[in-house]
């Protein structure tokens, strides 16, 4: 357990080097290890701290918020194939999001309908599902992905309407778009505190993953455990989707890949999701940034791109 | 002295009136059986003796307390269930499936010690499941994993030890070695309850029988007088040839 996570931790710490290093101006590792030790010329400073930190560092923090927020609702509808996306929460932060840009709000007001629309359809999936009584999670997945249709509609029209000169900007926060992070301290904490929150509660989550039944028996409060799991994931991919716009596939493919890997202890695989989703946003955004440089992909487009085939893969050699 | 009593206890089933009142006591050593056609409510009376549903009416008391008073950690460490049913929407192996039954005597910060380890492997070991520890549970066949969630409550260790249908799946050697674990473990003051379709099993092991009618009619107690032809024929309504052979009661479905 402890050798899978500081092999995780030695490649995410890699992979942020990288991602520091690489770009418009290539760093090599020597004066890369300058400015760490707080020496060096100061436009590598400049360029490091001020500009290449906050992206890689939002970036890492975005990629486990949401790989951490998949793996939680995982475990919640006992569903491999359930992630913040496939449940509308991105759908209903993309709308507000939209509708702020369509106001012609700036960053922070977009952010904040970014959040509020998160956790609005959080909230109506939670109260759609929940209705008469039963909350049995192919009701919930259910209502998730018919709301996440819903969001699809609104996002569309809204997509029709938007004088042309706007478009370009919504497109690339629908697709994920890391360039705007400017702010990542507070992914960074959330982060931080969502994983030692949930290490305590990581057994129980075990258990659940066997059955409500099953769990209530070997002495969980199931219902109480359930509500927070899935508020704690909302609020953790509507952190995500706020900083860095909509990203899919972390969330579902980086928790699978680990579980095939490293068995499905929670104790291991949150942590674990925390640091791998972290290296795949990063890489991806590395890659996204240079491959048609001095252009730039939106990074949602390389998750999929990498995620897809990766996920294939270890799905057909398991079998 | 008696560890789980229902007292004057109705059980929810929709649609179906009250019937009777349950008053069952159950002590260490003694083993229950619960006989009864199908959709009797075998599974619910169990569920509600664990405390994982409502009863219409009436109480279940564990150790003199009333199960509502006590929280889910430490009636887990007292009383267990195997379910006849069971999800693995997640790949686990056999070792730490059994594992899972130390979860309430660990606290939130507490990981599996070796001695917990030893226990599931004693367990495992105890219904011949040594050799399969790291193999995925969906790779095993009915028999096997019903014997992993047999192993599983026994690595809880309760006081009161719940199964529905335990036997369900098993070859005829695993049925008696499941028997004869049970009644062992009766021996070592533990309360067993269980439903069963066996009616020759129940005959053999079981020391107390609770006969439970569709209509929520139910008769209860000491199996020598409960596991008589004319009832079981009106339970099961089906007519039966009762056979005497070395002291053992085989009961079999009578040609028309």
């Amino acid at each position: 357990m402890m050798r899978a996570l500081t092999i995780l931790t030695v490649i995410a710490a890699l992979a942020c080097a990288l991602s520091l290093a690489v770009g418009s101006v290539t760093i090599p590792p020597g004066d890369l290890w300058q400015v760490v030790l707080g020496q060096g010329d100061t436009l590598d400073r400049t360029l490091l701290i001020d500009l290449r930190l906050p992206r890689t560092l939002s970036a890492f923090a975005a990629g486990g918020l949401l790989a951490i927020a998949g793996a939680l609702m995982q475990v919640l509808l006992r569903n491999p194939l359930a992630d913040p996306y496939v449940l509308g929460l991105s759908g209903g932060a993309a709308t507000g999001a939209l509708l702020a840009m369509l106001a012609g709000a700036g960053m922070v007001l977009v952010s904040g309908a970014a959040f509020a629309g998160a956790l609005f359809a959080t909230l109506l999936v939670f109260g759609l599902a929940h209705g008469t009584g039963s909350w049995t999670p192919s009701r919930l997945l259910l209502t998730g992905v018919v709301t996440a249709a819903g969001w699809g509609a609104a996002i569309t029209l809204m997509l029709a309407i938007t004088p042309a000169h706007q478009l370009p900007g919504m497109l690339y926060w629908l697709m994920g778009d890391v360039s705007y992070a400017r702010l990542p301290w507070p992914s960074i904490v959330v982060l931080m505190l969502a994983v030692i929150a949930l290490l305590p509660l990581a057994r129980s989550l075990n258990v659940l993953a066997r059955g409500p039944l099953q769990a209530a028996a070997l002495g969980v409060s199931v219902r109480p455990l359930e509500w927070s799991i899935y508020l704690l994931a909302s609020l953790l991919t509507a952190t995500a989707v706020t900083s860095v716009g909509s990203i899919g596939f972390v969330g579902l493919i980086v928790p699978h890949m680990l579980r095939l890997v490293l068995g499905n202890d929670q104790r291991v695989i949150l942590p674990a999701s925390a640091l791998a989703g972290g290296t795949l946003l990063v890489l991806a955004d590395t890659l996204a940034r240079t491959v048609i440089a001095p252009e730039q992909l939106p990074v949602g487009v390389i998750t999929a791109l990498l995620g897809v085939p990766t996920f294939l893969y270890l799905l057909h050699r398991s079998r | 002295m008696t560890i789980l009593s229902a007292r004057e206890l109705i059980i929810d089933i929709p649609g179906r009136s009250n019937g009777a009142k349950l008053n069952l006591d159950l002590a260490p050593g003694q083993i229950w059986g619960v006989l009864g056609p199908n959709g009797a409510g075998k599974t619910t009376l169990l569920h509600t003796l664990a405390g994982l549903k409502a009863p219409r009416c009436g109480e279940v008391w564990l150790d003199d307390v009333e199960l509502a008073a006590i929280p889910r950690r430490e009636m887990a460490r007292k009383l267990g269930l195997v379910f006849q049913d069971r999800q693995d929407s997640f790949p686990a192996t056999v070792l730490e499936t059994a594992l899972i039954g130390r979860h309430p005597w660990l606290s939130v910060w507490q990981s599996e010690q070796a001695e917990d380890i030893h226990r599931a492997e004693a367990a495992l070991g105890a219904l011949d499941l040594r050799e399969l520890g790291e193999r995925l549970l969906n790779t095993l066949s009915g028999g096997e994993r019903q014997r992993v969630a047999i192993a599983t409550l026994m690595t809880q260790d309760p006081a009161v030890w719940l199964l529905d249908e335990p036997t369900n799946h098993l070859d005829l050697h695993h049925q008696v070695q499941v028997m004869r674990l049970l009644s062992a473990c009766a021996h070592r003051e533990k309360g067993i309850f269980m439903c069963l379709h066996d009616l020759n099993l129940a005959a053999r092991w079981c020391s107390h029988v609770l006969l439970l009618y569709p209509d929520g009619q139910a008769c209860w107690g000491p199996t020598e007088s409960m596991l008589v032809r004319d009832a079981l024929e009106g339970l099961y309504d089906q007519k039966l040839i009762e056979l005497n052979k070395d002291d053992i009661r085989l009961f079999a479905p009578a040609n028309d």
